[in-house]
């Protein structure tokens, strides 16, 4: 009778039935190559940790491309250099899975490097198997990042000058370098030693990937005797010899036990649980929930600009005046001026508010109402203002405008209110208040004039919603400029 | 205090109420004018429901993020711009050959090159001829208000998942930063962890997602087997709006924020009694190719003009569809100016004037 | 009284050794050997040449190749 001692791990496929055409036993690598030892480790180790099924094993763009033929446990094929980044992909949206990412020196050290670099520096729950032969084997044998001074490969015919093409990238010491990543270690897989200390050094590499831990690196210095045009021997020899030299085994860190494990997010999806989440609260202060008042300036569509200085609050005093019309059923539109304009300091908005689907959110030539906190700004859109149109703006710092006998006029010294109140910067919420009278005893009746100072209350606070410490402050300035209107006009 | 589902959101932020609404279980990103908003909106957003929001370290990692959530059967999103989307074609090609649902917002900015965060469609050609690598296509969705902004972004990850594919939703500077006032539609359930995901789950490691086919034949089937799902999604998901086509002589062709230029102006010039309408794609592919067709055999209608914030990308869509039975006008503003009401009434007058 | 010590042996699968030679560098007790015949691709294959295989596994660890060589036990 013989017993089984050292043989083929079911961490593997009995046959590699994904594999074309008729080898369906043997893997595709060269002879000699150490992919095929690195395989054989994690296949023992994928068996023996009981993790087949939650694992996920990422293929990069390079000879080991094609790991799924072989490996029986989930996998994926991404883009050259990506598989840090489909693994963070992986790992953040399931965290009960165990992302293996298998790399290269050119997937890892060149093209992909950022994405590597920043997934360790993140702590991504993962575990990177760097496969470091100093050559690119795929593509045949061209110069790689971590190439060696003087080795001559197809891209560096007279060998590699580190005064032109740098010296080779050193993947461990760098990562080291880094807080977040919790296992750093450099192996190679020559004699029969190094294999067992990376067979080591694989399983501590899983461990924390199981217990949560982040963020594990494992270089693995390796033979690719075809492309160095070298014997096995040989190409063992010129790992321990000279890659060593550069590139010395042995462990750089390890920090895991001091890591606490990563927690997992679990989703709120229950749908009454979400909306309590994203539907906002209503504050209902105000008094009508249908208002649909009849006055003639709400059947039309109505357009307002609203302009002046970066920094007074021009985009929130159009987003008031939106909230405003949204809470009284409007359809609304606030459009902000991005773009090169708001790079000169002066910011506008478009606000359109109608009973109707509003057309064009973009208001320029057809304002009906124009609010101007600035003299630039007045004397850039007062043109555009419509016959019969309404023009507010500050008279604290702007001239009383030239305009025709149809305009309806209101100069309220908004800033000046606003620096009594102590902020210059709720010079807004005055011209708010003075609107709020215009609209109130110009345009509405009965019920409705009370009706729409709460409105406006409403919207204000809905505006400062995240800054809850300013609402009162807006609120008084906006009484204040109500007050300061009512008794000039 | 009562909960509202009426709301006043700027279009990206309606995205991600969309999203979230749709069961959408994470989100990877990195900033981009005019599209942060939607990033701003994940980040205080996604955690508040306790799904993953992460800010990637470039365009390239955040859609890859998605391929990887994608395959691990999570609904899973991005959003970008212009430039940013340039970077994502190599991934969004591998995604649409693995056949991964993965819904991607553009919110297009002023090009070429750098350009300007003004608005501008000029993605139109890389989003909706597929734009990467290789023979596919993504479905794309064209929103011109908050609402639609919303309720397309909800849509887009259903029509992820029945297709399998990458569905954009494709909007410009302005509809992306407008604030507008709109209905945020009935919370989704989780959806199920779909049978061909990678989710390290039991019985799940038989599944492997991959681009790779080193057989030819193998590689032609795959090719093949996914124009077919294009003529499926071709024949089943065309969609447009159309507004005054009846009886109109002329008719409008635009998407996103010319579409509600366009609409004003086409009132005004009805109130002088002209007869012009407007057709809206909804969907940019598959391209209302039927609802051009029925206009184009209509006695009354002499022609088209394409209105567009690019060169000319869509037009050639237009011309395609009636295979230029009748002319395609052509006007179009580009580096971040929307064409304006007063433009669109002049431009279509002259027209109608020129075919009496 | 003999003490009867384990007995192991190391198998070949001929068609799946692509001649790489690791194994045979690896073998502290030179048991293996490269031979001269080509397998069914054309590779130079291991052969075992002695009878002193002490189980260490080092031959299967060296060895690229999932199955094209394992060590059993008598038992």
């Amino acid at each position: 009778m013989e017993k089984l001692k050292f043989g083929k791990s079911s961490g593997f496929f009995d046959t590699f039935e994904r594999r074309p055409g008729a080898i369906k036993k043997n893997m595709h690598y060269c002879p000699g190559c150490g992919h095929g030892i690195l395989h054989k480790l994690l296949a023992e180790a994928l068996e023996e940790m009981d993790i087949q099924d939650q694992t996920v094993l990422i293929a990069p763009v390079g000879c080991s491309v094609f790991t799924y033929y072989y490996f029986d446990c989930g996998g994926i094929s991404v883009p050259h250099g990506r598989a840090p980044a489909v693994g963070s992909g992986i790992a953040r949206a399931n965290p009960d899975s165990f992302v293996i990412s298998y790399q290269g020196d050119g997937d890892l050290g060149a093209i992909g490097f950022n994405n590597f670099i920043q997934a360790a520096n993140r702590g991504e729950n993962m575990t990177v198997l760097f496969v470091n032969n100093a050559i690119y084997g795929m593509t045949g044998g061209q110069m790689a990042p971590t190439t060696l001074p003087g080795q001559k490969t197809m891209t560096s015919p007279q060998g590699r000058d580190p005064l032109t093409e740098g010296y080779p990238l050193k993947v461990c010491e760098t990562v080291a370098a880094l807080d977040s990543p919790v296992y750093v270690e450099r192996c190679a897989l020559t004699s029969y030693k190094n294999i067992m200390q990376a067979k080591k050094a694989l399983r501590k590499g899983l461990e924390n990937l199981k217990n949560r831990k982040g963020f594990s690196l494992i270089e693995f210095l390796s033979g690719c005797p075809i492309n160095l045009k070298m014997t096995t021997d040989e190409a063992d020899h010129f790992i321990e010899e000279r890659m060593m030299k550069y590139f010395p085994i042995g462990k750089f860190k390890d920090i895991a036990d001091d890591r606490p494990a990563i927690s997992k997010h679990l989703g709120i999806f229950e749908p009454a649980a979400v909306k309590r989440i994203l539907y906002p609260n209503r504050q209902s202060s105000s008094k009508s929930k249908d208002f649909r008042n009849k006055s003639e300036i709400f059947t039309k569509e109505r357009r307002i600009k609203c302009a002046g200085f970066g920094g007074q609050g021009i985009l929130s005093l159009g987003m008031m005046i939106a909230n405003m019309a949204r809470l009284r059923n409007f359809n609304v539109t606030w459009l902000p001026s991005y773009g090169p304009e708001m790079r000169g300091g002066t910011a506008n908005c478009s606000v359109v508010l109608s009973r109707d689907d509003v057309g064009s959110p973009i208001v320029d030539k057809d304002t009906n109402l124009l609010i101007a906190m600035n003299q630039p700004s007045m004397d850039k859109f007062l043109p555009e203002l419509k016959k019969n149109g309404v023009l507010l703006y500050d008279s604290s710092s702007i001239e009383v405008p030239n305009c025709s006998e149809d305009k309806k006029v209101f100069g309220i010294n908004a800033a000046e209110i606003a620096e009594d109140l102590g902020d210059h910067r709720v010079a807004n919420s005055v011209i708010l208040g003075a609107l709020s009278f215009i609209l109130r005893d110009y345009f509405l009746e009965g019920d409705d004039k009370a009706d729409f100072d709460k409105t406006f209350e409403e919207a204000i606070i809905d505006c400062f919603a995240n800054k809850k410490g300013i609402v009162d402050l807006n609120l008084k300035a906006f009484y204040k400029g109500k007050a300061a209107v009512e008794t000039c006009f | 205090m009562e909960s509202t589902n009426q709301v006043l959101l700027k279009g990206n932020e309606a995205a991600i109420y969309g999203a979230l609404l749709a069961g959408c279980e994470c989100f990877f990103g990195y900033p981009i004018t005019p599209a942060s908003e939607i990033a701003h909106a994940a980040a205080n957003l996604f955690p508040a429901l306790d799904r993953p929001f992460l800010q990637a370290e470039s365009e390239i990692a955040a859609i890859n993020m998605v391929f990887g959530a994608s395959a691990s059967g999570r609904r899973a999103m991005t959003a970008s711009s212009g430039l940013g989307i340039s970077l994502k074609q190599e991934a969004v090609s591998f995604i649409a050959t693995c056949e991964l649902p993965a819904v991607i917002i553009d919110i297009m900015r002023g090009g070429p090159g750098l350009g300007n965060i003004g608005p501008e469609q000029s993605d139109y050609n890389q989003v909706v001829k597929g734009g990467g690598h290789g023979s596919y296509k993504c479905i794309v969705l064209a929103p011109n208000s908050a609402q639609e902004m919303c309720d397309m972004t909800y849509e887009a990850f259903d029509l992820a998942d029945r297709y399998r594919t990458v569905v954009y939703v494709l909007t410009d500077g302005v509809i992306g930063q407008m604030l507008e006032s709109l209905k945020l539609p009935e919370p989704l359930p989780r959806r199920p962890i779909p049978e061909w995901a990678i989710d390290g789950g039991v019985n799940k490691r038989d599944n492997y997602i991959a681009s790779i086919y080193m057989d030819h034949d193998d590689l032609e089937a795959v090719n093949i087997r996914l124009q077919e799902k294009y003529a499926l999604i071709e024949k089943e998901q065309q969609q447009a709006e159309s507004y005054y086509t009846d009886d109109a002589e002329l008719v409008i062709v635009c998407y996103g924020i010319i579409s509600r230029v366009a609409k004003t102006a086409v009132a005004k010039l009805r109130d002088k009694g002209l007869k012009v309408g407007m057709l809206r794609p909804q969907k940019l592919f598959p391209f209302p190719k039927s609802h051009l067709n029925d206009l184009v055999n209509k006695e009354c209608m002499k022609s088209f003009i394409a209105i567009e914030m690019s060169n000319g990308q869509m037009i050639d869509d237009v011309k395609l569809a009636i295979e230029c039975k009748k002319p395609v006008h052509f006007y179009n503003r580009m580096g971040g100016n929307v064409p304006t009401v007063k433009e669109i009434i002049e431009k279509c007058e002259k027209i109608l004037k020129e075919q009496q | 009284m003999t003490v009867k010590s384990k007995k192991f042996t190391v198998k070949i699968i001929a068609d799946e050794c692509k001649g790489c030679n690791r194994c045979v560098k690896a073998c502290p007790k030179n048991i293996l050997a490269l031979g001269n015949d080509l397998n069914r691709f054309g590779f130079p294959y291991v052969k075992l040449v002695k009878d002193e295989c002490i189980g260490c596994g080092a031959c299967y660890y060296s060895c690229p190749e999932p199955s094209a060589l394992a060590v059993y036990e008598e038992v």
